[in-house]
């Protein structure tokens, strides 16, 4: 087995791991990071479970190996807390009570952050399409659709509704 | 001894004085769950089960914080909070001080599992009993110590104070100070006053949300011990094969890869998961395959070739009697296939030895079920197992059996050293224990005004639950036929409770016969399901139905694709109302509205309710809409997510709940009845905008094209 360096920005900060290129990023988070808010769901990017965003973007840990995100930026739900504060999309999920299980709640979450960075007034239907492969089998969609919705208005600075 | 008798032995667990020790003071309340829950007319099984010792059930710590004990499991169902919500109603505590430790079989009392949706309507009053019983018992230390007789104390907010002088006052925190107190109540709950309720009946978000949404609540996955391996199982190509030879030299020959193998149970194991998942591959292996021939288009024909053990479960009038007298005879067969439970989380267990002792974290929804597997596969004794149960990502009924636990425990033994095992999604449907695939054969008549007369129902391998009559019906038969494997081997694979466990199947094929005599009769379908019932509850919860819903009368098929469905669930009495609209050209059915009304008694938390009112029409859209297991033989074919298809974000329906107001009457299971009647009540939204009836679900495009050709020439 051939061991690289991989440097890449974890949740803000510089970080750099001796590993095996091809480490699935979703091992490496959880188990080497302890990251373990990243969860496992199927394992061929079809749950949403494991969705971290890099670069910004949504992605799924479990298809991507460690090497990909070399010089790049990655947030797992452990790093979307600003100074102890929640983000808006998580505050919303906890208002409209948008979970139940909660395992799928991660990468919903981090789903609905990268979409509403690159598109913050969302309408309805933009939401279902942004959070259509993400799957919830608690039924708690319709819960979620509307945390979305919130946390877009109180990103824009609007009020709680 | 008899076998009743050796169900209900006392278990030993942990030892009494080491769990107050561990406890480090206070008070500590036992009960018997035993007396408490017998009188609650529990069904038979259940009662039987039930320990007669005394459990630790409440701790009161010398800080106020009140621990609540319960063998239940959290897996998204809410009762981490609607528990602690009764707790603290009964010993008038703020409900921030009531904290809930469950599913620890060292700590928490004995329980057969977290299903049925019995916590409740079963567990709950006992509990209730108990927390009130201790209040008694705290208001009376309370009296010893301020000097006041207790018919002048009341208590608020975990204070008890003197009535009239309220500054005369102590608190359940300072009278459990200094104490290492254990006290063994006698339970004998009373009517409750629903009036005085403050905190029951009080709509409460997850009190866990915030764990969830932060990443912070620890499934079992998510937990790490020094020196943790990460196990891989090889696994049959399909169920009934068996293992001719292994080749292990290749996964042997890895670094930082040990391998084990146990007879035919053989596992890969790692620090690392990811070469513990190149190792598994690395194993090549012969296997014999015994496959049933069957496959799941032949599946109904290979079960009603079959021979079964009936059971007349209600047998009112005569119905071959009345069968010749009837105006108008309907007979029809429903079909039901194979469904898997597909939780997020897949089956998990961390397993770590110590001092020949055995710990097991994992994601179950029956602690103690696993602690005796346990028990039994690896010869330990009750004591030297202990379960904990941490977050569990989801179960429906399929994290009842937790085989992934005793192969943790069986890794840990073999290696030494605390094993992982996670199963990755192909084995979560490979051994999931799947709803059964199931027919009913329904035979009915009417009079000619439309009243039925004759109702002869057999249902083959979904049993009884949702299978009576509900309807006013003077000649009726139920006949519940089941496996019997001595004679016929039906299923290739295991098979177990789906959320609501056959009711799905009982409630689609009832509730559609019901539907094609109201079309026969001309009749609008509520009115002929209001003027057939009986049952006042049901009319209740249709009509609630019917009014959120706007509901305009009106014969079916009418064009306007509606469908009304209803039946009983785990106590409670459901009604529902589906409006589809159907793609003409390619059979594709989209659930527009779904509405639902449900008689639960005394709903403790409307929110929790609520949301798993939501939950159960959300699922319900997939077995009633696309999910059905594929498989030849033993092997099952949809082993993962892009076969499998469950509801997602687009399906999503307008949701419109009603729950009845029902303070006055106990409380019943609310975490499954929403989901009985949405096969059913689309089906025949299905008929009503189309034409076309359907007699299996799901309603796949294919089957509603060809239901649409077979209904040609029927005005709509």
């Amino acid at each position: 087995m051939m061991e690289e360096t991989i440097r890449f920005k974890l949740n803000g900060n510089e970080t750099e791991l001796v590993t095996d290129p091809n480490q699935i990023l979703l091992w490496v988070l959880r188990n080497h990071f302890g990251l373990t808010g990243t969860k496992y769901g199927c394992g061929i990017g079809f749950c949403g479970a494991c969705t971290v965003l890099i670069d910004g973007e949504p992605a799924r840990s479990c298809m991507i190996p460690v090497s990909d995100v070399a010089g790049r930026s990655v947030v797992t739900i452990e790093g979307l807390e600003d100074g102890g504060e929640l983000h808006p999309v998580q505050k919303a999920f906890i208002d409209h009570d948008a979970l139940q299980c909660g395992f799928c709640t991660p990468g919903m979450v981090l789903t609905a952050v990268g979409m509403l960075e690159k598109n913050p007034s969302p309408t309805r239907e933009e939401i279902v399409a942004g959070l259509e492969e993400n799957l919830c089998r608690c039924g708690a969609h319709k819960r979620i659709i509307e945390a979305v919705e919130d946390a877009a208005r109180i990103k824009r600075g609007g009020n709680v509704k | 001894m008899t076998d009743n008798q050796n169900r209900t032995a006392p278990r030993p667990g942990i030892k009494r004085r080491s769990f107050i020790k561990a406890l480090g003071g206070g008070i500590v309340l036992f009960f018997a769950p035993w007396n408490a829950i017998d009188l609650m007319a529990l069904p038979a099984p259940q009662r039987r089960s039930l320990t007669k010792d005394y459990n630790a059930f409440l701790h009161i710590a010398t800080d106020g914080t009140v621990s609540c004990y319960t063998g239940k499991i959290e897996m998204g169902q809410g009762i981490i909070t609607s528990l602690a919500q009764m707790m603290a109603e009964e010993l008038n505590v703020p409900l921030a001080k009531v904290k809930m430790v469950m599913g620890d079989t060292d700590l928490c009392p004995w329980d057969a599992g977290t299903w049925g949706s019995l916590t409740t309507r079963a567990f709950g009053p006992a509990m209730r009993a108990a927390a009130a019983e201790t209040r008694m018992v705290l208001v009376q230390m309370a009296s010893e110590k301020l000097g006041v007789v207790p018919e002048r104390l009341e208590v608020t907010d975990g204070e008890v104070s003197v009535l009239g002088d309220p500054a005369v006052r102590v608190s359940y925190a300072e009278l459990a100070q200094g104490k290492k107190m254990e006290r063994y109540l006698e339970i004998k709950p009373a009517p409750e006053d629903y009036t005085k309720y403050t905190l029951v009946g009080k709509p409460l978000k997850h009190s866990d949300a915030y764990e969830k949404v932060t990443g912070r609540a620890k499934y079992t996955g998510d937990l790490r011990l020094p020196g943790m391996l990460h196990a891989r199982i090889l696994r049959p190509p399909s169920h009934g094969a068996k293992l001719v030879t292994a080749d292990l030299s290749a996964a042997e020959a890895m670094e930082g890869v040990s391998v084990v193998r146990e007879g035919d149970f053989i596992a890969v194991l790692s620090e690392n998961r990811d070469l513990a998942d190149i190792a598994i591959v690395r194993i090549s292996a012969e296997y014999s395959s015994d496959e049933l021939n069957v496959d799941n288009s032949t599946v109904f024909d290979h079960i009603n070739r079959g021979e079964y053990r009936p059971n007349v479960v209600r047998n009112d009038g005569d119905v071959e009697l009345a069968a010749p007298q009837c105006g108008s005879l309907f007979e029809h067969e429903y079909h039901d296939p194979y469904l898997a439970h597909a939780p997020i989380e897949t089956h998990t267990a961390l397993a770590n030895f110590e001092d020949g002792k055995v710990t097991v974290w994992a994601s179950t929804q029956s602690p103690f079920g696993l602690q005796d597997t346990i028990v039994m596969e690896l010869g330990m004794s009750l004591e030297t197992v202990r379960v904990i149960t941490p977050f569990v990502g989801g179960g429906f009924g399929g994290k009842s059996p937790s085989q992934q636990g005793v192969e943790a425990a069986r890794l840990a033994r073999l290696t030494g050293k605390p094993v992982m095992v996670a199963w990755t999604r192909e084995e979560e449907f490979f051994y999931d224990a799947f709803h059964p695939a199931s027919v009913v054969k329904v035979k009915s008549g009417t009079d000619s005004e439309g009243k039925i007369m004759m109702w002869d129902y057999n249902v083959y391998l979904a049993g009884t639950r949702g299978a009576d009559v509900i309807y006013d019906v003077p000649n009726a038969r139920v006949t519940s036929h089941s496996e019997d494997r001595s004679k016929y081997r039906v299923h290739p694979f295991a098979t177990g409770a789906w959320r609501a466990p056959n009711n799905n199947t009982n409630t689609f094929a009832r509730e559609t016969q019901i539907d094609i005599m109201a079309a026969a009769a001309g009749t609008d379908p509520l009115e002929f399901r209001l003027r057939n019932l009986k049952d006042e509850k049901m009319k209740g919860v249709l009509r609630a139905v019917a009014d959120k819903f706007g509901y305009e009368p009106g014969k079916t098929p009418s064009g306007r694709g509606i469908g009304i469905a209803c039946g009983t669930d785990a106590g409670t009495w459901v009604a529902f109302m589906a409006e589809v609209s159907v793609d003409r050209t390619t059979g594709a059915v989209r659930i527009v509205r779904l509405a639902c009304a449900q008689d639960m008694g005394l709903c403790v938390n409307p929110q929790g309710a609520l949301l798993q009112m939501e939950s159960c029409l959300t699922m319900g859209m997939g077995y009633t809409l696309t999910e059905e297991v594929k498989y030849v033989g033993g092997d099952v074919k949809d082993r993962n997510f892009d076969n499998y298809s469950i509801p997602k974000f687009s399906w999503l329906p307008k949701l419109e709940c009603v729950i009845m107001d029902r303070p006055d009457q106990p409380s019943q299971g609310g975490g499954e009845p929403a989901i009985i009647g949405v096969g059913a009540a689309v089906g025949n939204a299905i008929f009503d905008g189309t034409g076309a009836r359907l007699f299996r679900v799901p309603f796949t495009p294919e089957r509603v094209m060809e239901a649409m050709e077979k209904s040609e020439g029927r005005k709509v």
